[in-house]
């Protein structure tokens, strides 16, 4: 219930149209009321046979009401589906504002894309939070009260005997359904839980299933998790399906009553109102039907809302400061005595890691999996902030910049490159939204990619998955060449090309920066020669550093390294 | 209306649920014309003072059991809807996964894993309402009305007139006017898949959205296409729904007539009140009984496009399954050769080869490692052997019998494979281990940990091989998924072994490791290899390089140096990093 309060807060900017459409619903729904009770009228005036006249009142009447009920049920399935979508819009907006500064530090967990696919999921479910949660409560109060009003005109006795059935209906109803019910929903949202991980298992995971004949076993216990599911879906159906005969129940005993209570009256309400009451108490109950249905989209609106604000309340890693500090023009960087452990992580990932880059120095970052290597751009693009030490760029602490700034001023090219499902053009602009396409043109030749230079509109798929491996590499090429940023990062940035290829653009990447700043990360030990340093990590501290051609000379851990990759039996046959 | 022939076949597999809810709802309207024509009673007794106290309590309590009849049949129908429905999901449930198996693993590679799940486990669900709701709607939709009339008639003929002209006019106005409210809902239902679609999109790429420090101005842009997709779906519903107005109209204006045509008749005294009150009551019911057909039919749509896509997988065509009869058993140990003659393989038939026209022999025991540029058709090479395709040109031959004759699960039983991204499945260590072979001792995945280097991982684990490794390994390093597979290979103790190197992620004292680990597995196997470093190639029996889909060169590392091509030129590159 808290929980979509607080979604109730977030949507409050719509009130206003959510108001306009209760109240059209109830104007809708009082209209049939009110053709229905002129109907009743006309019918118990004529059976009293007055002149023609007399009955006028409640001709008009159905004529009136007949056209309003259908105009305003058009303006209000108008209203609501206009404001459902505002809603929506509204909630993404806001999500999306809440986990920007999360991302990437607080995500992690949420890589897989499988988890991410659940939160939109959840943020589409409640698509209903207005039609099925908030309006039907509110349409059904303001009809009750219509009715109450109406039939408090005959006696305060009536509303008050209708209002008890109200209750029942509106409040009793679904507290005897969810208690009936109880338990069966978690369940089936447990084992759905359970069904998509195993469905995804078996859909990822085939080619090993298949291959050690395990599918069968596979498919059958998905099955009968399917079945159990099912059977949970029945238990909870039967209550559901009760609702609309129960509440029928209710709208009968609600006439009965009002029967026994109109019986001994006779002759204190004028006979004609007989069935216009007793009409009106039937008409009344149309704004109870969705009620129940109503409870159990609030509790499935709560668990999706308890699950986004779960990850929208988490503190974000770095804020950006009050009032940043410009970029500065001198763009050398430092670490000095850095210390950063990962959240959860039982070994520090750097520990006390000093080092300086000058303006315009060409340096690479090499040691084994897990040394830092990673960790060193993490912390100078501030996606986390260092546990201890400090990290300068032109001598200013780089928690002063505003961290999008310092992001546009890095130009970096990662391992893996996501695309986004657009054109190849808006996919470049991401790095310098005001470049001409002349420009892009040239940033997609120099990464490699001429054949894309007539193809700016062309769609890259989802993920990019129309391009290659390769191609989706030099398309990140492109974007940080476009970006122009002063200082470049690559880290393994050829991973998904081939040997030769890779070199060749690596080799072209070191003569593009001849001016700029670059910091270049990798485990393939080749061509070291071109940089004018290199740094040697190992368990998160600087092992070796110096030039390729002393760091041999030394014969320590990066002369090992090298020759792990370099003095197989190929090379000596080659070199010899 | 959109009745898919095929929706209707899986009604026709379980019609008696459907059936009795048809039924039952059918009484159900009995006992609501018998309320309507007690409470008119009721009403005339206590209006016109027709007879004492004890004869309105008897017609009360017949009222009062007639609701409760009443109730109870149409929950009986919409019980009896679900208990249908349920079981033609299950039916589906188990068809897609049928055919996902059927298809094989290089299918369910080519589609978005999570686009495919989403189909399946949403799809099916999305099928209930069409099922619950809208199917036997159509028929009460038209037995209620005509229970209605049946009883109306003889009662009044004008009245029935009224309501049997206005009827039609709704089933009219639903089917000139359905196929833009089905455009419009297909609209809307688009719109919100779509804008869901691009948030998702943003939300996955948030981290290189980042990366470009522009992060905070895509709030704009999700802002803009949402009003553009609210505009444009806005649009479409503005004239969408009119044909529910139209609808709302007649059952108005039909009830409206009919109240001021029977109050008229009452006036001149050629009605008795009872009976026009009795026809009052019933015609709301009428005209609803129609309406719901379209309110129901909206709530069934999302089941129809959904069940395209979940049909469209199930008619997919399945490769043909080797006859149980046919499949002659596979010649028992020693191991015998794998030949490949002249074997061709196409993914569609719009692409090129795969792989043209490959012959080779892989002899029993000797270690052959696979080599070429992407694209060469490695993969494609690896796949035929584990049969998860079959060739289309040419044969594969075990010793002397055809691959293709025999049984595919016997045959796999001969191989152990390490794939480049093993996939490691959520659930314990334990389990995923023994998947290669679920009757391994105790003894043999100590082993198997051990050989594989998994032993620090197992050690920091909180409940060692028993702890659950999360969804899809997410507690597990590729490395470390990596050992995992060689762990399973070495449990599986299979005569036959296929590695695809890992490419990247693996730094040179990993890389080494599980070179290591590699040759220890295959020791005394038939081992194939997709290899992309040089040191693991180099002490091959024979190197295989392919090219666009063929076999260029093939001998040992000493024989393929001495002559020119894509081998020499690749080591080549090699040799540039090294000093002079």
């Amino acid at each position: 219930m808290k929980e979509v309060l607080r979604l109730l807060g977030i949507v409050r900017a719509y009130q206003w149209w959510m108001l306009l459409a209760a109240v059209l619903g109830f104007a809708a729904i009082g209209s049939g009321i009110g053709l229905l009770v002129s109907a009743a009228y006309i019918l118990s005036k004529a059976a009293l046979h007055p002149p023609l006249f007399e009955l006028h009142l409640g001709i008009v009447g159905v004529r009136i009401f007949g056209i309003a009920r259908g105009v305003l049920r058009y303006l209000e399935r108008l209203v609501s589906h206009n404001t459902t979508f505002r809603i929506l819009s509204r909630l993404r907006i806001w999500f999306y504002q809440s986990i920007e500064p999360l991302s990437p530090a607080r995500l992690l967990q949420y890589r897989s894309g499988d988890l991410l696919q659940r939160i939109s999921g959840d943020i589409d479910s409640l698509e209903n939070l207005y039609s099925r949660v908030i309006a039907p409560p509110l349409t059904a109060l303001l009809v009750s009260a219509l009715t109450w009003v109406l039939l408090g005109t005959f006696s305060p006795l009536f509303s008050l005997l209708l209002f008890v059935f109200h209750a029942i209906a509106a409040a009793g109803l679904p507290l005897l359904s969810a208690y009936f019910s109880r338990g069966t929903a978690a369940g089936i949202i447990a084992i759905r839980r359970e069904i998509q991980s195993m469905s995804i298992d078996c859909i990822q995971g085939l080619s090993d299933l298949t291959l050690f004949g395990r599918v069968k076993e596979h498919t059958e216990k998905l099955n009968r998790l399917k079945a159990e599911e099912l059977r949970l879906q029945r238990k909870q159906a039967i209550v559901q399906r009760a609702h609309e005969p129960v509440a029928g129940l209710l709208m009968n005993g609600a006439v009965i009553a009002f029967i026994l209570l109109l019986a001994p009256a006779r002759g204190e309400i004028e006979g004609v109102f007989t069935a216009v009451i007793i009409i009106a108490v039937i008409a009344s109950f149309e704004a109870f039907l969705p009620l129940p249905d109503a409870v159990q989209h609030i509790e499935a609106d709560a668990a999706a809302g308890r699950r986004l604000f779960e990850l929208v309340d988490t503190p974000p890693a770095v804020a950006a400061p009050r009032h940043p500090e410009p970029f500065p023009a001198n763009r050398s960087v430092s670490f000095e005595n850095v210390s950063f452990t990962y959240p959860d992580a039982d070994t520090p990932a750097l520990k006390g890691l000093s080092l300086g880059i000058k303006k315009g120095e060409k340096v690479a970052i090499v040691g084994p999996s897990g040394s830092g290597k990673s960790t060193v751009v993490n912390l100078l693009l501030r996606f986390w902030p260092p546990d201890s030490g400090l990290i300068t760029i032109g001598g200013t602490d780089i928690a002063k910049f505003d961290p999008e700034a310092i992001r546009q001023h890095i130009g970096v090219v990662g391992q893996r490159t996501y695309l986004f499902s657009e054109t190849i053009r808006d996919n470049l602009l991401l790095s310098r939204p005001d470049a001409d396409d002349n420009e892009l043109k040239k940033a997609l030749e120099l990464a490699g990619l001429e054949t894309f230079r007539d193809k700016l509109d062309r769609w890259v798929g989802q993920h990019g998955m129309s391009l290659s491996g390769g191609e989706r590499q030099r398309m990140a090429i492109a974007r940080m060449l476009l970006q122009n940023a002063p200082i470049i990062v690559l880290d393994e940035a050829t991973a998904n090309l081939d040997t030769l290829t890779g070199q060749q653009v690596m080799r072209g990447l070191v003569r593009y920066c001849n001016e700029k700043t670059l910091l270049v990360i990798t485990h393939k030990l080749r061509e070291m020669e071109q940089y004018d340093r290199i740094i040697v990590l190992n368990k998160g501290k600087i092992a070796e550093e110096g030039p390729h051609e002393e760091l041999l000379r030394q014969k320590g851990f990066y002369a090992s390294m090298w020759s792990l990759q370099h003095n197989d039996a190929a090379a000596k046959l080659l070199d010899g | 209306m959109n009745f898919d022939r095929r929706l209707l076949e899986l009604l026709r597999r379980y019609p008696l649920p459907f059936a009795l809810c048809v039924a039952f709802g059918t009484i159900g309207g009995g006992f609501l014309i018998a309320q309507a024509y007690l409470l008119s009673r009721i009403v005339d007794t206590l209006f016109l003072n027709r007879s004492d106290m004890d004869g309105l309590i008897r017609l009360l309590v017949i009222y009062a059991t007639a609701s409760l009849l009443r109730a109870l049949f149409n929950w009986a129908c919409q019980a009896q809807a679900h208990k249908g429905t349920l079981k033609i999901k299950q039916f589906l449930h188990h068809q897609l996964f049928d055919k996902i198996s059927a298809l094989g693993p290089i299918y369910s590679l080519s589609t978005q894993s999570g686009t495919l799940n989403a189909k399946i486990i949403r799809g099916v669900e999305a099928l209930d309402p069409y099922f619950s709701q809208f199917i036997p709607q159509v028929f009460l939709s038209v037995l209620l009305p005509v229970t209605i009339l049946a009883v109306v008639f003889p009662t009044d003929m004008i009245t029935g007139f009224i309501l049997l002209a206005t009827a039609p006019l709704i089933p009219l106005f639903m089917i000139i006017i359905g196929k833009t409210a089905q455009k419009a809902t297909q609209k809307q239902w688009q719109t919100l898949s779509r804008m869901s679609g691009y948030f998702l999109d943003v939300l996955q790429g948030l981290f290189t959205l980042k990366l470009f420090g522009r992060s905070r101005d895509r709030v704009q842009k999700i802002s803009e296409i949402s009003e553009a997709f609210r505009h444009a779906t806005m649009k479409v519903l503005k004239v969408a729904f009119l044909s529910s107005l139209t609808l709302e109209l007649v059952a108005a204006i039909g009830t409206a007539i009919i109240a001021i045509e029977i109050g008229l008749r009452l006036l001149d005294g050629s009605l008795a009140f009872a009976t026009a009150l009795f026809l009052l009551l019933l015609t709301p019911d009428f005209y609803l009984a129609l309406r719901q057909l379209g309110t129901k039919f909206h709530a069934g749509m999302e089941g129809v496009s959904a069940a395209s896509d979940i049909f469209s997988l199930i008619e997919r065509k399945s490769p043909p399954e080797t006859a149980a009869s046919l499949a002659k058993t596979i010649p028992a140990a020693p191991l015998q050769p794998i030949r490949f003659e002249n074997v061709g393989f196409s993914y569609s038939e719009d692409r090129a080869y795969a792989l043209d026209s490959v012959s080779c022999d892989l002899e029993p025991g000797t270690f052959n490692a696979v080599t070429g540029s992407s694209g060469s058709g490695k993969t494609t090479f690896i796949n035929l052997i584990l049969r998860f395709i079959e060739p289309q040109k040419g044969t594969i031959m075990y010793g002397t019998t055809e691959l293709s004759m025999l049984n595919p699960g016997e045959w796999r039983k001969l191989i152990s494979w390490i794939p480049q991204h093993p996939y490691i499945f959520n659930t314990t260590l334990r389990e995923n281990l023994l998947l290669a072979n679920p009757a391994a001792s105790e003894q043999t995945l100590v082993e198997a940990v051990e050989i594989s280097r998994l032993s620090p991982l197992v050690s920091s684990l909180p409940r060692g091989l028993d702890t659950p490794v999360g969804e899809h390994g997410s507690m597990i390093s590729g490395g470390e998924a990596q050992r995992l597979s060689f762990a399973r290979a070495f449990i599986r103790n299979a005569p036959i072994l296929i590695l695809d190197e890992p490419t990247s992620h693996t730094d040179p004292v990993l890389e080494k490791e599980l070179v290591e680990t590699m040759e220890t597995l295959a020791r005394g196997k038939t081992t194939i290899l997709i290899a992309h470093r040089l040191s693991t190639i180099e002490n091959a029996d024979r190197i295989l390089v392919f090219d666009k889909g063929r076999i260029t060169q093939s001998g040992t590392h000493e024989t393929l140096l001495q002559s020119e091509g894509y081998y020499r030129n690749t080591l080549g590159s090699f040799r540039e990093g090294s000093p002079v």
